[in-house]
């Protein structure tokens, strides 16, 4: 039987992590929201603008570019891991010596520090000297990622689904291994193909946790900066310069704090409602 | 639907199996007829759901082989075999309603919709789920996911044997009354061959018209129910089955005559002791091998016994003298635990029935006492062997 | 000592998982709650453990109102279905973790823990871990562990249910002796009337959050207060009918009728539920007077001790259950004796009027 106890002095249990939050998140996002209303220029000197950063930003060319640069990538990247974790996780063993050794195989790309990850692939894509741009360039096929943008999406793409498939694979193996023993047997003895077992057994026991790994990409995959700034600087032109590398550009490079201020609370919005979205659509789901 | 035998069938999880204790199933040689109602007793880790599993071919046999009339399928998938088989925890599409879980397997052998959609509301009648067609499955109640499972099996017209795997573990007592009628119930509409796993006395002898005993890999009997309750083989069947078990005592025979610590106790052979001999297939299948048991619980293994059960003590003034020890009142029979000397043993009296405050003394009813040699029935069928 | 629960409420949400009750429980004695699945069992032992907190009400241990106090600060030992033990520690860890966190003494957890495992048959697998025993010993070191800490209260919520048949019948039987021994109060809640039958003690049976009655096990199966008690202590459950009593006879219907004597007398005519339990209907006379029938055979369970015959009477569906081998012919039929003595009449309200 499930019943809740009601016992207020829980609260006290939760306040360190309230105060902790408050401090890593809550002041320094009013700050920013506090940022994004006025204009320095300097010395700590500052005059209210209202909403003039919003509507700059909102009309920007440049910030329109980069989310929709922002929106085709993380649809891409989804696109591909998600599948591609799931059916890697269905080939996985389920038992015996081989599932530890799959399983520490699997963890190696998510253990590499993300700088790390870029430096290592700017290196291996290299046309003159890495590994897989000389490879690519004997079979005749003209690859720069420094100088061609398809070439620069390809690779960033690429080094994504590398670096990050493994989770998708290890969240969708957890919720595999969940799975009694009896719901395949019966679904033998019920004659199912293997579609049919996929299709009613192993997807729907993997909603949950696909669920999870569906939001966890879309989060990561929207905030990327690290390994695209390694990898290409968001470059050639502004080809790869997603949100984060504009945002960063624009508080930094050009010190418009008012407008990256703006900015990042836009995005930072645009992550919240997405996530939502799509997490009331998936609960409602599961609730019918 | 089939006849199924099984003739000589080992079987290790182990690759390389070399001891006795190796073997999960040590040897089984039993036939099923068409149509019976069966079930297959014992402890855990007896070996029956191994067993229930080489039968539906979800685990090959390492020895021997499976027949469904006469046809060798050892080598099958259980989808080619046409069995069905209901789980201890009940197994849903979580996805589907019930016309989908029940639709499914036709489905899979793409039987045409409406054909689907008929049978699907028959076999619904049948186990009062007709008003629940469109519900969601992962929203029923414990039973009802049991009686889908079961559905899934009883839409199949090509079912060999339906096999139940405790399939009444998860159900609440009162529950299991019904569910257990209404398996019993369909067994004789249908008349397809069931095999019904299960720890529990009372389920396997009010389901089942044949009933295996299993212990540590062997059959131990294969009898009716009121063949292992009357003349268990081996004190185990004894122990096993009844509540209370059978008491077993320490004895010697003096001509017909056994001997319980000095007193001499009159055995008869009952009269239709021939009748069950003459018996079906498994029944005289399993009486070939002996196998060797380990201590059972039930006493000793070692040297003669004598076995009555509880049912079968009575007060009588021209019985031996013991001394009541315990009375514990179970509504509609109390059990009386007794004793004499070290001896102690149980006896069941009637509600109506009373027991004597004063120098109780008890007999055993002749017919229904019986004596072992190393665990294993001597008399009355002595003459037999 | 006694726990006592005081116009106790449990609610959550709109949902009233406990409605008012008031319980005493005493040591010394099995207490026993007897219900079905969500009939608010574990939710009573919860609330007598301080795991949970009543909406309304008080919570009384000897005496004293320990409403609110949770459960680190009393002195409370559980038993679960599941049989839960620590995997990576020996039997013997396991039964002297609780000795562990109170500080016992080196010295004291050793004999402790050997009088423990003695009492519940465990000596020789004391440096065993618990994957390496069978179903019954894990229950058997879980409970060890529970008693081991000379408690107030020791809740057992439904431990042998995942057991074999066997195994719990061997249990049943050792633990009565074992617990009231104790010296604490024990609850033990269960599923199966015969399991509480067998134990004895005290029986309080529950029903959708209620507590029908309380009182000695034999006594409250024996004379139920009304007809829902009658019915949670019911395995086979509870045949029941309309019936009338008009001209000094209780009518079944038109056909079948029955001299109102005995207990019967006294009831006033009119409307009644009858209820009887399923060995008062035989397939033979068990009593001189008992009532003959004609009754139609809807299925037979023969398990050899006994006869489970499914019959139909004026419309009734009934189950007949009785010693040894009753051969009865399914689908016609045959006649079968009741027991009038031994029924119960409720009234309208569901109270037992009679006897």
């Amino acid at each position: 039987m499930s019943t809740r106890t009601v016992n207020h002095r829980a609260w006290w249990l939760v306040a360190p992590v309230v105060v902790l939050v408050a401090f890593n998140a809550l002041i320094p996002m009013m700050t920013v929201v506090n940022y994004s209303f006025q204009e320095t220029f300097g010395d700590n000197v500052f005059f209210f603008e209202g909403f003039k950063w919003y509507e700059q930003v909102l009309t920007s060319e440049r910030f329109h570019a980069s989310f929709v640069r922002q929106i085709i990538f993380t649809g891409v990247i989804l696109a591909i891991e998600i599948p591609l974790g799931v059916a890697i996780a269905l080939t996985m063993p389920r038992r015996g010596p081989w599932v530890s050794v799959c399983l520490v195989l699997m963890a190696l790309p998510l253990l590499i520090p993300w700088n790390v990850v870029g430096a290592m692939w700017n290196i291996f894509a290299l046309p003159e000297i890495g590994l897989l741009g000389r490879t690519v360039n004997a079979m005749g096929i003209a690859y720069n990622f420094t100088q061609d943008p398809a070439s620069a999406w390809i690779t960033t793409v690429v080094m994504d689904v590398w670096h990050w498939t493994s989770l998708v694979v290890l969240l969708a193996y957890a919720g595999l291994c969940s799975i009694p023993d009896a719901y395949y047997q019966a679904a033998k003895i019920d004659g199912a193909s293997a579609w049919a077992v996929f299709r009613h057994i192993e997807l729907p026991k993997m909603k949950r946790v696909l669920t999870i790994a569906i939001l966890l990409r879309f989060m990561d995959s929207f905030m990327i900066y690290t390994e695209p700034f390694v990898l290409t600087g968001g470059g050639p032109g502004n080809t790869t310069t997603f949100l984060s590398i504009d945002l960063v550009k624009a508080a930094l490079g050009q010190f418009d704090l008012g407008p990256a201020a703006a900015m990042s609370l836009v995005y930072f919005l645009i992550v919240l409602l997405v996530c939502y979205v799509f997490f009331t659509a998936v609960m409602r789901g599961e609730e019918r | 639907m089939a006849r199924i035998t099984l003739e000589q069938i080992r079987h290790s999880y182990l690759s390389a199996p070399s001891g006795d204790a190796d073997w999960a199933l040590k040897q089984i040689d039993l036939e099923w007829a068409d149509g019976g109602a069966y079930a297959l007793l014992g402890p855990s880790g007896c070996g029956k759901t191994t067993l229930l599993n080489i039968i539906s071919g979800l685990v090959r046999p390492s020895r021997g082989q499976v027949r469904f009339d006469g046809a060798d399928v050892t080598g099958l998938d259980p989808v080619d075999r046409h069995v069905a088989q209901v789980f201890q925890f009940p197994v849903i599409y979580d996805t589907m309603t019930v016309h989908g879980n029940l639709a499914f397997p036709l489905r899979n052998r793409a039987m045409p919709p409406d054909a689907v959609d008929a049978r699907v509301r028959e076999v619904a009648g049948m186990l009062d789920l007709q008003d629940k067609l469109s519900r969601r499955a992962s929203r029923l109640t414990a039973d009802e996911k049991q009686k889908i499972s079961l559905g899934r099996g009883l839409v199949r017209s090509d079912v060999n044997v339906i096999m139940f795997d405790e399939p009444l573990t998860v159900i609440d007592p009162h529950m299991k009354w019904v569910l257990r009628s209404k398996l019993k119930e369909l067994h004789r509409e249908f008349g397809v061959t069931m095999i019904y796993v299960t720890h529990d006395q009372t389920e396997a002898l009010t389901f089942a018209d044949t009933v295996v005993v299993m212990y540590d890999g062997a059959v131990v009997q294969v009898g009716t129910p009121v063949e292992l309750f009357e003349r268990p083989r081996h004190t185990f069947v004894g122990h096993f089955i009844g509540s209370p078990g059978m008491n077993v005592l320490p004895c010697t025979v003096d001509g017909a005559e056994a001997v319980f610590d000095g007193v001499p106790i009159p055995i008869a052979g009952d009269d239709d002791s021939d009748s069950d001999d003459a018996g079906s297939g498994p029944a005289r299948a399993a009486r070939v091998a002996r196998p060797r048991l380990s201590p059972s619980g039930a006493g000793g293994t070692s040297g003669l016994e004598l076995g009555v059960r509880p049912e079968f003590v009575c007060f009588s003034d021209d019985g031996f003298a013991v001394e009541v020890t315990k009375v514990d009142d179970v509504g509609r029979y109390r059990i009386v635990d007794i004793r004499r000397g070290s001896h102690l043993m149980k006896m069941v009296v009637g509600e109506n029935d009373t027991i004597p405050s004063e120098n109780p003394r008890i007999r055993f009813d002749p017919a229904h006492t019986r004596v072992y040699a190393d665990g294993w029935l001597v008399a009355p069928r002595e003459a037999e062997r | 000592m006694s726990i006592e629960l005081r116009e106790v409420v449990k609610r959550a949400g709109a949902e009233t998982h406990i409605h008012p009750t008031d319980l005493m429980l005493s040591e010394g004695v099995l207490n026993i709650l007897l219900g079905t699945t969500l009939s608010g069992k574990t939710t009573l032992m919860r609330l007598m453990a301080g795991l949970e907190k009543p909406t309304s009400g008080r919570v009384r241990f000897r005496g004293e109102d320990v409403t609110g106090v949770p459960v680190r600060k009393r002195n409370v030992s559980m038993v679960y279905q599941q049989f839960i033990n620590y995997p990576h520690m020996t039997v013997f860890e396991n039964i002297a973790s609780p000795l562990r966190v109170a500080g016992v003494s080196a010295s004291e957890i050793e004999r402790r823990v050997a009088g423990a495992a003695d009492l519940l048959d465990l000596g020789p697998m004391l440096n065993r871990r618990p994957e390496e025993l069978s179903g019954g010993q894990q229950q058997r070191t879980a409970i060890a562990r529970a008693l081991v800490k000379d408690s107030d209260l020791v809740l057992l919520d439904e431990p042998l249910a995942n057991l074999d048949y066997k195994l719990r019948e061997e249990l049943r039987e050792e633990l009565p002796g074992i617990l009231e021994e104790k010296g604490a109060i024990i609850v033990y809640a269960t599923s199966e009337p015969q399991e509480a039958l067998l134990l004895g003690g005290y029986t309080a049976t529950l029903h959708q959050g209620r507590v029908t009655q309380f009182g000695p096990t034999p006594e409250v199966y024996r004379r139920p207060k009304d007809l829902v008690s009658a019915q949670v202590f019911a395995d086979p459950p509870l045949n029941t009918a309309a019936v009338t009593k008009r001209d000094g006879a209780i009518r079944l219907d038109d056909a079948v009728a029955w001299p109102a004597v005995g207990p019967a007398a006294d009831l006033r005519e009119g409307r009644y539920t009858l209820g009887f339990r399923p060995y008062h209907i035989t397939p033979s006379p068990v009593t001189e007077n008992a009532l003959k029938v004609e009754a139609k055979v809807l299925l037979a369970e023969l398990s050899g001790s006994e006869s489970i015959v499914h019959v139909e009477v004026g419309g009734h569906g009934w189950v007949s259950q009785s010693h040894g081998v009753h051969a009865v012919a399914v689908g016609e039929v045959e006649p079968m004796y009741l027991q009038i003595e031994r029924f119960l009449y409720f009234g309208e309200d569901g109270a037992l009027l009679a006897p």
